[in-house]
């Protein structure tokens, strides 16, 4: 059910974008991002996807469409197919230090609300002190948890929860938001 | 908007605002005492309440009591004479209540009950209560009360409040409700679009605290039921979270993390003092106070994973009390702090149950099995039932279990997911 419509989303959205001579920015989905060994990967390493960064390359680095960053049960720290997307965002803000963002720490629905909500702060946390350590002004970074009070996708399965366990990476000022164009 | 968005949305909204609760119970003890009460006379309009029968749903969900059907009854007696305790005998019953129900004076009911030991064929009690017609359900609630602690000598808490969230499938609007502890008469205190949780009530049963998560993070507010007047508690950068009243109802426990992580505090309401409790770079969270109000029991990450500790507001001094299981958290104090009930997994990838420690023999025992994703349990005032959410037949509902883990109910809603239930204190 899920996969089928995360699916559809992509391929309605590459569609889009071949028609319309990818004007727009990238289009490296949330799923891209995925460290679940499912479906998503495959539409990920799709030649399709590849093209079309290839061709955006010259005007934005892709990987500043990726704005999430998922996480390990119960865990806060960057996995290392992270840092490449984590990096681009980091160069960005040091290159445009107009430009803030506002981390989103989130988790899945397991264990308590307020544990959770303790653990989503500690993804964002862990996410700006990357950055920070990346050169970017503390000044640039923002943080805020939800705990398990707003997942990405509602269920209770492991694909799920593999989804809700994120950092989201939301930039605040207007300039910011026009180059990094909008995401999925 | 056409009128058919506005009548959808109408529709919704009133299915959504229906949320009452029902009770069906899945686990008794096998030696539930057999009790009789009897339908009560009454002549003239309909009344809003049936008093006898609320009294058998609340006994029944006890767990310790089998009440008798009013059709399987031989006879349905309203006063002493009536009664032939043979037939009582016969019908295995080892109580009987017959009440009666009078109009008095500007739409005053007098209902006037007692019970009886069919055995020795003895009054143990007998009451008159006054009521209006919107007080017939706290009347039936309190001879409940009266009859459950003279059978079992533990008080009663069917007359208590219950507080839950109520939120729709997408998420997109939150309740915070009180209703009386069977679920009946919900209203809705407080309605967002934001997610409300962690209700907490005030020792006098008149406030509650909770947390509203804004868009620009967790805040803590204290809401005057009555009045609805809501007062902003606690905005610190970061982290504002898991209120918990001190037992004198002036102090108020909380997370903060405006220090870098979650940390525990305390707040004087009155003088709006701070006192930091915690000092520890893991998760420090899900305070509760010790009845001496002196000591806080909350969950902390500190040693690798959630694990249940003790702190001396006077000392400082900070000892682990949970070592069994992967996951312990929440946790709650039942009889006067003799059992703890948290939220417990046993082992990574095990399910979440409720479970209750003895304090002092050390032992645990998981007191769930039916519901799935068990959290936020909150104990009965008379320490004998733990009330909390888990996931049911996909949805969010409240439950219950008894500390010793005999009996279980559910208490499924008509419609959306019901969240974080706290059992409100004694009323008088």
């Amino acid at each position: 059910m899920k996969k089928m419509t995360i699916n559809k989303l992509f391929s309605v959205s590459v569609l889009a974008l071949a028609i319309t001579g990818c004007a727009s920015d990238g289009v490296v989905s949330e799923d891209a991002a995925t460290i679940d060994e499912s479906q998503t990967q495959a539409v990920a390493a799709s030649p399709a996807v590849d093209m079309v960064n290839n061709e955006d390359a010259q005007v934005s680095n892709p990987l500043l469409d990726q704005t999430t960053i998922y996480f390990g049960y119960d865990r806060a720290e960057i996995l290392p197919e992270f840092k490449d997307v984590l990096n681009a965002h980091a160069k960005f803000l040091v290159a445009n230090p107009q430009s803030s963002i506002v981390f989103e720490g989130h988790c899945d629905e397991r264990g308590t609300i307020e544990y959770n909500l303790a653990l989503g702060e500690r993804r964002a946390n862990t996410v700006k002190s990357y950055l920070i350590v990346q050169g970017v002004n503390p000044g640039q970074l923002n943080s805020v948890s939800f705990g398990e009070e707003r997942p990405a996708l509602f269920g209770s399965d492991e694909t799920t929860w593999s989804k809700n366990r994120r950092a989201e990476i939301r930039y605040s000022s207007a300039q910011g938001q026009q180059q990094i164009g909008n995401n999925l | 908007m056409s009128l058919r968005y506005w009548c959808l949305a109408f529709i919704l909204f009133s299915a959504f605002t229906r949320a009452e609760l029902t009770i069906e119970i899945t686990q008794g003890v096998a030696s539930a005492i057999p009790i009789a009460v009897v339908p009560m006379r009454w002549q003239g309009q309909p009344l809003p309440e049936d008093v006898a029968e609320i009294i058998r749903n609340d006994l029944e969900r006890s767990g310790h009591f089998a009440a008798l059907a009013p059709d399987d009854m031989l006879s349905h007696p309203t006063s002493e004479a009536d009664v032939y305790f043979r037939d009582w005998r016969l019908l295995k019953q080892d109580y009987l209540v017959v009440a009666s129900i009078k109009a008095a004076t500007k739409g005053q009911y007098q209902v006037r009950y007692q019970l009886f030991d069919v055995f020795n064929e003895r009054e143990l009690l007998a009451q008159t209560l006054s009521a209006n017609k919107h007080q017939l359900r706290d009347v039936a609630h309190r001879i409940s009360d009266a009859i459950y602690e003279q059978l079992t000598g533990i008080r009663g808490a069917f007359s208590t409040k219950i507080a839950y969230v109520t939120t729709n499938r997408t998420r997109s609007r939150f309740n915070l409700a009180i209703a009386d502890s069977d679920g009946a008469r919900e209203k809705v205190v407080l309605s967002s679009k934001y997610s409300i949780f962690s209700p907490s009530w005030s020792p006098d049963g008149k406030r509650l605290a909770y947390v509203l998560l804004e868009d620009s993070g967790s805040k803590v507010y204290v809401q005057d039921i009555a009045t609805g007047d809501k007062q902003l508690v606690s905005a610190h950068k970061g982290i504002n979270s898991a209120p918990a009243f001190s037992p004198d109802g002036n102090k108020l426990a909380l997370v903060l993390s405006k220090d870098g992580n979650p940390e525990i505090y305390v707040v004087d309401l009155n003088t709006r003092h701070w006192l930091r409790v915690t000092n520890h770079y893991a998760i420090d969270t899900e305070p509760n106070w010790m009845p001496d109000g002196d000591h806080l029991l909350f969950t902390s990450g500190r040693s690798g994973n959630p694990q249940i500790y003790r702190v001396s507001l006077v000392s400082g001094f900070i000892e682990r009390i949970t070592f069994d299981g992967s996951y312990n958290a929440r946790p709650r104090l039942a009889q006067d702090g003799r059992f703890l009930v948290m939220v417990h997994q046993s082992a990574k990838g095990e399910p979440f149950h409720i479970a209750s420690m003895d304090l002092t023999r050390g032992l645990l025992q998981i007191l769930t099995a039916d519901t799935f994703l068990d959290e936020s349990p909150s104990v009965s005032p008379n320490g004998v039932m733990v009330m909390y959410a888990a996931k049911y037949n996909k949805r969010s509902i409240l439950a219950a279990v008894s500390v010793d883990g005999d009996v279980r109910f559910l208490v499924p809603s008509q419609s959306g997911d019901v969240r974080e239930p706290a059992w409100g204190p004694y009323l008088d």
